[in-house]
């Protein structure tokens, strides 16, 4: 503790945070001085603006690398990467959102608000290396999900939602926070560098692993993995199409960049076969459970539990190729994702009445475009070359055959095979079936228009032309070990027997 | 243009010139007629360019030609490396003689979604010409996936009955069979820290790659499994008459002219040229298997009350004599193999062309549905016949050569697997003369058949090639298999190597 006054660069590392949490103050200021009736598209505008603007301070903070309030938040090519990704998939759920909240009629401008707030907590995950601010910063991006999954109001089901996601999450939150106490208690300290070199120094006690159960079991129930994801498939059922998005996009990208400063710069002791058996079944779970679906939002809950566990492959695997295998995963899976779910909630009309998988039948006649696009984001999520689904999975199961885990790979592809299945059913339904019933598919307005064509766009990119992401991801992962290479090397941690 | 620079140009022409055209198309405006024109117009400039490859084809050598290698993603090690041998460039001259007719086929019978018929058709052309020339194994898997989803449409979209599950059905055991491959290249990727066909081979060959011993049992079961599965081969063929009885007559076409090549195609590129060890101890089943697919498919054929699903497992049939030829480890063998994959291509696909004009009129597939055909389509009975018999193995015609060196290479191998092979070209005589007279001969047993009109001037303008190409490899093979021949002498390089090892001791 050299300095007792934070310096300038010390808010410019947290620039982005405070941009976001700016413009979600300004939101609700404007709220009640706007008619009741009133359209919120302003609002939306202005957090648009706000996301926009939390990008290019995302961009800016990438100049001043180093840490910030006492240790607590690092700045590297690793949180960089994590704050792009999340403020641009804010600024897509906000295009999505503009329509979605008109047709739904849902005229509350703290929804836009909420967001912004939801993205603060999520940056902070990214660059927090203090337990307890990465805490915070969790609670943050939950609580304002919590209250975004209820935002349907006059629905049943979205109160539903709300409420499981609040009760479950918080009692996960509460496993976390335990675990950081115990961690705490093990090694003296709550930062992470501290932490990793008490671990390498003094050994690791018992005590730590509990703690890492403890706080996996708290990160694995924000990324959705088994066995600590029966809420997602009710929740996403129920909230917002654009909410769910943003949470299984934003929040997992979130809490995948805690699990990776966590698990590989902690080096945590006895992760291996914590993972190992978490990805198998987050896979083989979601999806066997998502075959049956009739549900789109459901199916795409099971996915996204089944995309949880091939991303948790990667943490199984050697760090170096490991981690930039998971960065880039949760890019591209956030590129297609969030444009899937655009595409879900923009067919859904009103009171989300369009969900089920019968509903999509010739879709493809209905609404050619739609139809298309929704096509690039599955054939994408079952892993199709040039769609960055492929390269996502490409480079997480290269990484894991690199570290020897040929069972766990072998688990992987034939999941992905049986993935396969469910995806074309959707597929199909929308080229193969007659349409049925009168569903009237609106026109494609301008600001779906524009996230659909930024989702499409991303999900091309990184399956074409993935090196410069992937790179960019080498670097981050490389940065991201560097603080204690030095301590790892003369003592490398024997492989202990617990676990 | 310098000849130098073209011949460098030139596969990534063919391979994307369809691509092309198929932007071209989506933003056409809908009007039918004139994206049928562009579609043959993009389809037969293909045909045209890719007939430089046999033109300036060096015939004696047997190595790679026509090279192109640059890098595409730096991490993995991936590289656009592009080129064609003796085998790979006639595959690729199938492909895009094949498109054209397809398209002329497709005229009229396509009616609804025109535009989105022919798209699938032009990706899935590029796609396939991917599969033939990339020699780096991401991109042949890149393009290896990509055949799928065009296929799988045009079979759900455009197919006739259980379409949907035909479709399902092939994409699904397609998918998994080559996820088992992917695993292999993965595999093969972190060992050598390369994805380049030549590089790996020499790098197994002088044994360079760590723990290839242990491993290598393996990995030829993961190419080759997906492979048989696209072959088919027995006992991997369920999806095949499902496929093809259900999609379209060009779906029909391209998927026995073209896509079932990719596995044999495989088979001999892969499974041969990384792991000859292997694909010699493993050989006695898969030539079992051939065989009982030969015998199997013949038999069934025999008694398919439906005229596409008789053609589909005489194609099962047929692809049975590529894979015994290619495991027979001889140089005719392997000559004969290659000839019967083009010939198969050519003359199955015109049977599935006259086939689908039968349905075209009749909506029915059913031989019982006809007979006495002869006297109200004179002209359309003369193709067929002419079709048959070259499907048969009538001297003069494309199947005789192919299989008659398939067997010689057999007997050369094994003499029972030859004298089992040869009761699969009687029992093709059996049943295709069998189907003709019953569909030809005797007098109109349907009412609706008296007055079914000849052939229309597109389909005989799709015919026609069909059958001159059958008669022109039947009579001057010696164009086809002087390229051919040193392509597969290059390919049996390591396997006389073994040979002369066994002979040795």
């Amino acid at each position: 503790m050299t300095q007792t006054i934070p310096q300038v660069a010390d808010y410019i590392r947290i620039l982005p945070e405070l941009v976001l949490a700016f413009f979600g103050l300004v939101v609700m200021v404007l709220d009640p001085l706007l008619d009741d009736e009133g359209s919120r598209k302003t609002l939306g505008g202005i957090a648009l603006l706000g996301a926009l603007c939390g990008l290019g301070a995302s961009l800016w903070m990438a100049q001043s690398p180093g840490l910030a309030f006492w240790n607590m938040v690092r700045v590297d090519s690793f949180s960089v990467f994590f704050h792009v990704l999340i403020t641009a998939i804010v600024a897509v759920v906000i295009l999505t959102s503009y329509e979605y909240m008109a047709v739904q009629r849902i005229r509350a401008g703290e929804y836009y608000g909420l967001i912004l707030f939801g993205a603060v907590g999520m940056t902070l995950m990214s660059s927090a290396v203090e337990l307890v601010l990465i805490f915070i910063a969790l609670e943050i991006s939950s609580i304002s999900s919590y209250v975004l999954a209820g935002f349907r109001r006059r629905e049943a089901s979205s109160s539903e939602s709300s409420l499981k996601y609040f009760l479950l999450g918080s009692f996960a939150t509460a496993f976390f926070l335990y675990g950081v106490a115990l961690m705490f208690g093990a090694t003296g300290s709550t930062n992470i560098t501290a932490i990793s070199q008490a671990l390498q120094a003094k050994g690791v006690p018992r005590l730590a692993y509990v703690a890492v159960a403890l706080m996996f079991v708290g990160l694995g129930f924000k990324v959705a993995s088994a066995p600590f994801h029966v809420w997602t498939p009710d929740v996403y059922e129920g909230a917002p199409a654009p909410i769910v998005a943003l949470m299984s996009t934003g929040s997992k990208a979130a809490a995948f960049a805690v699990l990776l400063r966590v698990m590989f710069e902690i080096n945590t002791p006895g992760r291996f076969w914590l993972i190992w058996v978490s990805a198998a079944l987050s896979m083989t779970l979601g999806n066997l459970s998502a075959l049956v679906q009739d549900n789109v939002k459901r199916l795409l809950a099971y996915s996204s539990i089944a995309h949880a566990g091939y991303l948790l492959v990667a943490f199984a695997a050697q760090p170096g190729p490991g981690i930039s295998a998971a960065m880039f995963y949760t890019a591209s899976y956030a590129a297609m994702n969030v444009g899937a779910f655009a595409v879900v909630s923009h067919f859904a009309g009103a009171e989300e009445r369009y969900v089920t998988l019968a509903d999509y039948a010739g879709l493809g006649r209905r609404s050619p475009l739609l139809a298309a696009t929704l096509t690039i984001f599955l054939l994408s999520l079952i892993g199709i070359p040039i769609t960055g689904g492929f390269f996502a999975k490409f480079y997480v199961f290269s990484a894991a055959l690199k570290s020897g885990l040929v069972w766990l790979t072998l688990i992987g592809l034939l999941n992905s095979a049986i993935g396969a299945y469910y995806y074309l059913r959707i597929i199909v339904m929308m080229y193969m079936r007659e349409p049925k019933g009168e569903i009237t598919v609106r026109r494609i307005p301008a600001s779906l228009g524009v996230a659909l064509a930024l989702s499409v766009l991303a999900t091309l990119y990184l399956g074409v032309l993935p090196g410069r992401v992937l790179d960019f991801a080498l670097r981050s992962a490389t940065q991201l070990m560097q603080p204690h290479r030095a301590a790892i090397t003369p003592a490398p941690t024997p492989p202990v027997g617990t676990m | 243009m310098t000849l130098a620079n073209l011949n460098s140009l030139i596969l990534t022409l063919v391979t994307f010139i369809p691509l092309a055209g198929a932007l071209l198309l989506v933003l056409c405006p809908r009007r039918d007629r004139d994206i049928r024109i562009l579609a043959l117009v993009v389809t037969l400039l293909t045909f045209a360019v890719s007939l430089h490859l046999p033109a300036h084809f060096h015939r004696s050598q047997g190595g790679f030609q026509f090279e192109v290698s640059r890098q595409w993603i730096t991490t993995p090690n991936i590289h656009y490396h592009m080129a064609v041998d003796g085998v790979s460039l006639w595959l690729v001259v199938l492909t895009t003689f094949l498109t054209p007719l397809c398209v002329l086929i497709s005229w009229k019978s396509i009616d609804s979604r025109v535009k989105e018929f022919f798209i699938l058709l032009l990706v899935l052309e590029t796609a396939l010409i991917g599969v033939f020339t990339s020699l780096d194994l991401f991109l042949f898997y890149f393009f290896w996936e990509a055949t799928l989803i065009p296929m799988a449409l045009l079979i759900g979209m455009y197919g006739h009955g259980r379409k949907v599950y035909a479709a399902v059905k092939f994409f699904l055991y397609t998918m998994i069979a080559s996820v088992f491959m992917l695993a292999a290249i993965l595999w093969l990727y972190a060992k050598t820290g390369s994805f380049d066909f030549t590089t790996l081979q020499s790098a197994i060959s002088h044994g360079q790659v760590a723990g290839f011993l242990s491993a290598a049992p393996w990995l030829f079961l993961a190419f080759f499994i997906a492979f048989a599965v696209k072959v088919p081969l027995f006992p991997f063929h369920t999806w095949l008459p499902d496929a093809h009885v259900e999609a379209p007559t060009a779906g029909s076409v391209m998927l026995a002219g073209v896509l079932l090549k990719m596995g044999t195609y495989g088979m001999l590129r892969f499974n041969l040229g990384l792991f000859p060890e292997q694909a010699r101890r493993n050989a006695p089943w898969i030539i079992t298997l051939a065989l009982v697919g030969i015998v199997y498919g013949a038999l069934v054929a025999l008694v398919q009350p439906n005229m596409k699903k008789l053609i589909a497992y005489s194609s099962i049939s047929h692809l049975g004599f590529v894979v015994l030829g290619i495991f027979s480890f001889t140089q005719v063998g392997l000559d004969g193999a290659v000839f019967v994959m083009l010939a198969h291509g050519v003359s199955t696909g015109a049977l599935f062309m006259l086939a689908g004009i039968l349905y075209q009129r009749r909506h029915t597939y059913e031989i019982k549905d006809f007979g006495g055909l002869a006297t109200p389509m004179p002209r359309y009975a003369a193709f067929f016949l002419f079709i048959v018999l070259a499907s048969a193995g009538l001297p003069l015609l494309n199947g005789f050569v192919g299989e008659f060196l398939v067997l010689s290479g057999a007997f050369q191998a094994r003499a029972l697997y030859g004298i089992v092979a040869a009761t699969g070209i009687i029992w093709s005589a059996g049943y295709l003369l069998w189907l003709y007279q019953r569909t030809f001969f005797g007098k109109i047993t349907h009412q609706e058949n008296q007055a079914l009109p000849d052939l229309s001037g597109f389909e005989t303008a799709a015919l026609l090639p069909a059958a001159a190409a059958a008669l022109l490899m039947g009579v001057a093979p010696l164009l086809w298999l002087n390229m051919i021949d040193p392509a597969v002498h290059t390919a049996l390089l390591p396997f006389s190597d073994v040979l002369s090892k066994v002979a040795g001791q």
